[in-house]
Order: C-alpha cells, then sequence, then structure tokens
C-alpha cells in the first residue's frame, strides 16, 4: 500500500521507516557511490529529514519500504537550493512547487513501484492544489521514469555514469495518472482511499480550484 | 468571484501593516466569513500578526499562553499542506477547553489553516474561520483552496519584507535561469518564442515565472519584469534591442559582454 507519512509521525512505523533509511543507504551509499552519510545502524539520513518533511512510502507485504520519496516546499529551505542549484541554474520558489527528492526504490522493487509511487505523488498535486514538482534524483533514474509514463522534463544534468545527478521538473494530468494508474496496478479508488486514510478527507479536496 | 490578480496587486503594493491588515479585513468581507488571520510564529514562541479576530480574544490568547496548546499551531508546526481544523487533535481536555472559550468569542466552529515555510525556518499560519455546516465549509475551502494559498504566501512575503529585521537577508535572489526568462519577456519575446530560446517546455517556463513572480512578491508577470527591471536584476538596454541574432553573450563565441 502507499503511505503518505509526516516526519513527525514516521515514529509510529518503526520497522517501515527503518527499512526505507536502510534501502536508502544501499541505493544511495553501497549501489549509487554517492556521499551521504550512513549511521551505525546502517541508515541513510540527512539534515533534510530533520527538517519536517512528508514520505511517500511503497509498503510491501510484509509491513517493508519497497520505495519512497521525501517532499518539502518550496518556500521553505530545500535541498535544491543549497546543494544543486547550479545543476539547473534554477533555484524554484513557489507555494505551488513541492521539491521532491530521495527517490528511493529498494532492491528488486518491482517495476510497478516507480508507477505507485508516482501516482501519490499525483494525488498530492491533485489534493494540495500544485502545478509542479521540482526534484533531484540519480540520472539513471530518467529510464524508470519514462516507463512509469510520468517522465520528468529534464532541467539540468551533472556529472557522468553512476555519478550523474539530474534535477527536474514533473506535473500529472488526468492522462498521466490513467497511464500512472494502468502501470501501477492500483485503481484509482484505492489510491483514493489511502490518501483519505492519511489526509482525513478526500483527495478531490482542492481540485475544483485547481 | 475574487479578482485574485488586483487583490494580489493590492498586498504587493501594501507598505505598512495597516494597509496589510486593511486588506485583510477587505478579504473576510468578500468571502462572508467569521474571520481571516495572519499568524507568524517563531521558533522562540514568539508570535505576530494581524487579521479580523476581536481584541479580546487576541489578549486572552496571549494571557493565557494558547499558543502552547493549540492544536492548530501543534498539528501545523511540522506540516506544510493546507488542513481543516477538523483534521486535527482537539481530543485533550485544555485543547477542549481552548476551543469552547473560542467558539464563545465568535471565532467560528469551522476553521482551516494554510502552514506556511519561509526562509531560514520561518513560520507562520493563515487561517480563515467560519460557523458554516461542514458540507458548505468543505465546498467553501475546496473552492477556494487554490487562491488562498496563494494570497497567505503573498501576505507572508509582505510580512518578511515589511519586517525585515526578523530574519536575516529573507529575500531569495533569481535564478540564472529566471532571469533568463524575464530578460526575454522584457524584450517582447512571447513565452512560446522564450520557452524555445531557453530550451524549456512552455509548461517549465511556467514554472519558472511563476517562481520569479513569487519571489519579487509579484502579483503578474508585468510586474515581475517592471520591478526585475527597477531592481536592476535584469537589464534590457539599447544595446540589447539593437542586437540581432539573439541576446548578447549568450551566443557561441559572440564574445559580447
Amino acid at each position: 500500500m502507499l503511505r503518505y507519512i509526516h516526519a513527525r509521525d514516521l515514529h509510529a512505523y518503526p520497522r517501515l521507516s527503518a527499512s526505507m533509511f536502510r534501502d536508502r543507504a544501499d541505493q544511495f551509499a553501497t549501489r549509487l557511490g554517492w556521499d551521504v552519510t550512513v549511521d551505525a545502524d546502517g541508515l541513510e539520513r540527512d539534515g533534510y529529514d530533520d527538517m519536517d518533511p512528508l514520505y511517500v512510502i511503497a509498503e510491501g507485504p510484509e509491513g517493508l519500504h519497497r520505495g519512497s520519496m521525501r517532499f518539502l516546499p518550496t518556500t521553505g529551505d530545500t535541498m535544491i537550493r543549497d546543494h544543486f542549484s547550479d545543476i539547473a541554474e534554477a533555484d524554484i520558489c513557489s507555494p505551488a512547487i513541492w521539491e521532491c527528492t530521495r527517490f528511493c526504490l529498494a532492491r528488486g522493487a518491482s517495476p510497478t513501484t516507480a508507477a505507485a509511487l508516482m501516482l501519490a505523488g499525483g494525488e498530492l498535486m491533485r489534493a494540495f492544489s500544485l502545478t509542479h514538482f521540482v526534484g533531484v534524483f540519480d540520472a539513471r533514474m530518467i529510464r524508470i521514469y519514462a516507463r512509469t509514463g510520468a517522465s520528468p522534463e529534464v532541467l539540468g544534468v551533472q556529472g557522468t555514469g553512476r555519478d550523474a545527478i539530474s534535477v527536474g521538473l514533473w506535473s500529472f494530468g488526468d492522462e498521466a495518472r490513467a497511464r500512472l494508474i494502468e502501470r501501477s496496478g492500483i485503481p484509482s479508488d484505492l489510491s483514493e482511499r489511502w490518501f483519505a486514510e492519511a489526509f482525513g478527507h478526500a483527495v478531490e479536496e482542492g481540485r475544483a480550484a485547481a | 468571484m475574487l479578482d485574485l490578480g488586483s487583490f494580489l496587486e493590492r498586498v504587493e503594493r501594501a507598505d505598512d501593516l495597516d494597509s496589510v491588515q486593511a486588506l485583510i479585513v477587505e478579504l473576510r468581507d468578500h468571502y462572508r466569513i467569521a474571520h481571516i488571520v495572519y499568524h507568524w510564529v517563531s521558533a522562540d514562541g514568539e508570535q505576530y500578526g494581524c487579521g479580523t479576530y476581536p481584541l479580546d480574544w487576541v489578549h486572552r490568547y496571549v494571557d493565557r499562553d494558547y499558543i502552547r496548546i493549540d492544536p492548530v499551531v501543534i498539528g501545523c508546526f511540522q506540516r506544510f499542506h493546507p488542513v481543516d481544523w477538523k483534521m486535527l487533535d482537539w481530543s485533550s481536555r485544555p485543547a477542549r477547553a481552548m476551543r469552547r472559550d473560542a467558539i464563545a468569542h465568535d471565532i467560528g466552529t469551522q476553521g482551516f489553516t494554510i502552514p506556511i515555510r519561509g526562509p531560514n525556518g520561518q513560520f507562520a499560519l493563515f487561517s480563515i474561520s467560519d460557523d458554516r455546516s461542514d458540507a458548505a465549509w468543505d465546498r467553501f475551502t475546496t473552492d477556494h483552496q487554490r487562491e488562498l494559498i496563494l494570497i497567505a504566501h503573498y501576505f507572508n512575503h509582505k510580512a518578511l519584507t515589511l519586517e525585515k529585521g526578523r530574519l536575516p537577508d529573507p529575500a531569495r535572489p533569481l535564478s540564472p535561469r529566471e532571469i533568463d526568462a524575464l530578460t526575454f519577456l522584457a524584450m517582447g519575446y512571447a513565452r512560446s518564442q522564450t520557452a524555445e530560446m531557453l530550451s524549456i517546455s512552455e509548461h517549465t517556463l511556467r514554472a519558472y515565472i511563476e517562481s520569479a513572480r513569487f519571489k519579487l512578491g509579484a502579483a503578474n508577470t508585468t510586474h515581475a519584469v517592471a520591478r526585475a527591471l527597477a531592481e536592476g536584476l535584469i537589464v534590457v538596454g539599447t544595446t540589447a534591442r539593437a542586437a540581432t541574432g539573439g541576446w548578447p553573450g549568450r551566443e557561441d563565441d559572440s564574445g559580447v559582454a
């Protein structure tokens, strides 16, 4: 299932959140060799995890992390602004745009997981009147995003090969949502129910004016 | 219907707290709701704001130190999406007592808050409240969420500008891409041409323009361009107009500064 969890509530999901930070260590430190901090317990965390982000986590049948991403509003302090504004020469700041970082897929996650996460991103956009997400991601993710049917527009790339980091801009229209529903295998009403469970109201809120 | 553009324009022009206060009253009257409040809460618990709450409620809120138990403040502090007050945790005895007290002061039985995160950990709340039924309130907040989010953030931008002393350098500089976009628009290029010259989609150009507008506190693109020109952030001089074959310095090997 898809869970939307604020940092303040992660403690209520100890197993799920530990497996997320462990999978992040596996992806960003072990597989990509990025200069990230992994603690003694094998968890990858950075300063932005302490800035009250919102996580979207795809939870597997065992209650463990299969994939995740992290959101912060661009009106506040963001990772792109602090570290990656050179890549795209763009430090985006708007109430209608959130930053998405640490997009992570667990080893062996099924190809539908990326589409499921994207679908959740689209629900956030619909519900909270957002126009875009600006994301920083491992450049090799671009192929994976393309397969979900919801690709970002790449604004810039830094480095090459395994070190390549990209900044991109997402938006999801109704067509993209339909593709994500198909490729994630998650029916529309189920996705909306997961959203409502997390936020206490229907995803449709805010849609009329969007 | 609120003319959002012209309202934001007037927020942009407001040059003191009294004019901000007058705009909040006007907005409340326009929406025909009980109250609108802008509430800045600093990390050390200091608070500041303006809005339509009755003075005796504001004093009571401060005297009773309600900020420490207010589920709106506590619930919004670590979130950043709009929140209906019904979704907050009112289960504690002090929270329930505060709610009864608020209702007795005609604050309203319904509320909706937009948390705002600014630079350097700045935090503020923009709240509306009323006595409508659940269904009517849902409809109202659904219909107005998008414009309320924008208005909330423009008020906050204004508060940051008026209260510069509260934070070190609240201004966020335009990025090189935003400067490019505004420069082309200032030169009279259409959005489609501008996007083409920047090798981006019009959709992405829109994000750059929105971002530049917001950083400048400008109600619309024309104002953003005017403000950027006035502040010397972009330069569109005779050299630029006389130039043929593109913007000087952006052509390969042009050598033009």
